[in-house]
């Protein structure tokens, strides 16, 4: 693999030790893991400790309160949605402003179906206030879904604390979980949250592969309805191949947690030190005390993200940005927006995100680079003279 | 990572005529810091014979804003005012051999920071006419208030009547939801209700032409494509018109070709432009002139 990969809460890379896993269930383990005969079973064999795998990993009490889905997006909708189908008295969601889009564009649509979203502001760090969340949490809410790390900064949101509430006021509670599993010590089994999501791709395994946690008794209307997989909770013939490699992903993450939040962090550390030293008017968006390891949201201010993430590949350096122009709409990150990040520096945010195979000649690569394109955007920018912003204001006609 | 031309990256990653210009005597200065682009045009204008000498430029923005700025400098110098103007911004996207729909507004830029600095030169006033709308059609580049002025300017009142006015829906459909959205806004505007399938009984005849004119005018376009596939030893016949499908035969080279589909979606497009209606063309099996062939 050439090139410095620094987009982990992008995608990862699948684990060579996971690919050696599914090999043989493309081939020799073909069976369907429904039928009765050997080739079928030997299947259902694998499935069940990859549920195994899975459930030690989330600290979940029962192997069957492991759903396999295709996604991470497939999860928080089946949640959502069978949280409302299960509660139709309840016409409330809360959530909040920072979500993926995942939860967002499905609570948008919801609106316009007739429920009414609460969506959570957070501070100038990303952080919500619980006071403003008890206040919205009345008996008219059927579910709570609030990520447990934030995409673009890391920042966490005290989830077990906010399921707690939830279940107090006889709401369900839900949490999209797909950066945070793999990286957080979890223990589902002494929380009151009752759904999690999880997306394989974010850990080391393929893409296209997710998990729902359903805890035990948490009342439950499927998504798609069809056989009898997954107990009748997920119909559709199981992506066994790739089940089989999120279950020794899982289990392989739970070895690496301790490096993720040691050496993995220190890394992390070290890279936006080294740039926040050399770039002026650089800063670090999100909650830098209580946030992910691998995690690092970087602000530049008076130049586009897109045009940096153009440059830094030209240096063989993959990183992800929130600005507008990496999706084609004109707004710029909608959590740069929810936290108040000025435009002059909303547009300009990159996200750094390692993994376990990141090293440290890369970390010192990016170091060596990334002030050299900043300035070089910079000298562009009809924002920027010399070494400052401009001291007359750049006003064009429809600013 | 979008997919740029090799002409758009040999710009962004090295501009031409970047950074200020001394002795500039037309500036500028369109865009907005809100909106993620923002572009200073910068003119040296020969007053004599009002010939652009050079022309610099200073962009906030995407590589695309940047390469765009950059074309467009290159574009306008050493001409004369008047002919610069006519630089349009699909001149500056087809200059970097095309840019991708969602970017066309970098280009859009370009063509205002243009007439800015020409009005600068010149001390007129210039105010644009721009307004910034979420780009909702990807396939053609339509934005939303495109649209909405659309519906209103013409009491529009389904995704049809939308596509065929503006192209937007025309493509892969994923729009049609937000178009639909924008209908229920603009028709509450004037007391009305949008009905998902309001109008598809009409858009179902043919609009405004009798069958024999429709099949006629799609036999024109018909016609009018048939030569150049000739020159490629192939052809195109016509077996049907059922409503909103179109069955053709290819034959001969065209049959078959890997280049088939593509072809087939650029006469679809010409045929959707033509009867300003929304059209599927279906190709029957090679050599059997019947559209049951389609349906075996």
């Amino acid at each position: 693999m050439t090139g410095i990969y620094f987009d982990n809460n992008a995608t990862t890379r699948v684990d060579p030790v996971v690919v050696e896993a599914m090999l043989p269930y493309f081939t020799e383990q073909f069976g369907n893991p429904s039928s009765m005969h050997s080739f079928g079973n030997k299947v259902g064999l694998a499935i069940k400790k990859a549920r195994m795998q899975v459930q030690e990993l989330l600290g979940a009490e029962h192997d069957s309160e492991i759903i396999f889905t295709s996604c991470g997006t497939e999860s928080d909708s089946t949640a959502i949605l069978s949280a409302l189908k299960a509660q139709p008295e309840r016409k409330e969601i809360i959530t909040t402003t920072v979500e993926h889009p995942a939860i967002l564009t499905l609570c948008a649509y919801l609106e316009k179906e007739g429920y009414k979203v609460h969506y959570l502001k957070v501070d100038g760090k990303g952080r919500l206030d619980l006071d403003e969340y008890r206040r919205r949490l009345t008996d008219q809410v059927a579910v709570v879904s609030a990520m447990w790390a934030n995409n673009e900064t890391g920042t966490f949101f005290p989830v077990v604390e906010m399921a707690e509430l939830a279940n107090a006021a006889g709401a369900m509670f839900h949490t999209d979980a797909v950066q945070a599993v793999g990286k957080v010590p979890l223990n589902l089994k002494d929380t009151k949250i009752d759904m999690l999501s999880v997306s394989g791709h974010k850990l080391h395994a393929p893409k296209g592969i997710g998990v729902l946690y359903l805890k035990r008794g948490t009342r439950f209307r499927p998504l798609l309805r069809g056989g009898h997989q997954e107990r009748g909770r997920r119909a559709g013939t199981e992506n066994t191949t790739s089940i089989v490699g999120l279950g020794k992903a899982a289990e392989m993450a739970m070895e690496a947690m301790a490096y993720e939040n040691t050496e993995v962090k220190r890394l992390r550390d070290k890279l936006e030190a080294g740039i926040l030293a050399k770039v002026p008017r650089s800063f670090v968006t999100g909650n830098p005390d209580d946030r992910l390891p691998n995690t690092s949201n970087i602000a530049f201010e008076f130049i586009e993200g897109e045009a940096i993430l153009l440059l830094l590949n030209k240096f063989g350096i993959a990183a992800s940005s929130g600005s507008a122009c990496t999706s084609g709409s004109l707004e710029p990150s909608h959590v740069m927006r929810a936290m108040g990040i000025p435009y002059t520096a909303a547009h300009g945010t990159v996200r750094f995100s390692l993994s376990r195979y990141s090293t440290e000649a890369e970390v010192d690569r990016v170091i060596a680079v990334v002030p050299e394109i900043i300035a070089q955007l910079r000298k562009l920018s009809p924002y920027w003279d010399g070494d400052g912003p401009k001291e007359e204001a750049f006003a064009p006609t429809y600013a | 990572m979008w997919d740029y031309s090799d002409k758009v990256k040999e710009h962004f990653f090295q501009p031409r005529n970047a950074g200020p210009l001394e002795g500039a005597n037309g500036v500028g200065d369109v865009g907005s810091i809100s909106c993620g682009d923002a572009l200073r045009l910068m003119l040296k204008v020969e007053p004599d014979t009002d010939i652009i000498l050079d022309a610099h430029f200073q962009t906030f923005g995407c590589g695309s804003a940047i390469a765009s700025s950059s074309a467009l400098t290159e574009m306008i110098k050493g001409k004369t005012l008047d002919e610069a103007l006519k630089v349009s911004n699909q001149d500056i996207a087809d200059y970097l051999d095309g840019l991708p729909p969602e970017k066309m507004h970098c280009s859009v830029m370009g063509r205002e920071a243009l007439q800015a600095a020409v009005a600068n030169y010149r001390g007129e006033a210039w105010s644009d006419d721009h307004e910034e709308g979420a780009l909702v059609c990807k396939c053609f580049a339509i934005d939303a208030v495109m649209i909405e002025d659309t519906i209103r300017a013409n009491n529009l009142s389904s995704v049809q009547d939308v596509t065929n006015y503006t192209k937007a829906g025309g493509g892969c459909s994923s729009c049609h939801e937000g178009i639909e959205e924008i209908l229920v806004k603009v028709m509450a505007e004037r007391g009305e209700t949008f009905k998902p399938g309001a109008g598809t009984k009409e858009e179902a005849a043919p609009s405004g032409m009798t069958n024999l004119q429709r099949i006629r005018k799609i036999e024109a376009v018909l016609e009018s494509v048939r030569p150049q596939l000739q020159r490629d030893h192939g052809d195109i016949e016509l077996v049907d018109v059922d409503g909103k499908t179109i069955y053709v035969n290819m034959t001969g080279a065209c049959s078959g070709c890997q280049m088939e589909a593509l072809t087939l979606q650029g006469i679809q497009q010409k045929l959707m432009e033509e009867l300003k209606e929304f059209i599927k063309i279906v190709p029957t099996k090679a050599g059997a002139l019947t559209r049951a062939s389609c349906h075996p």
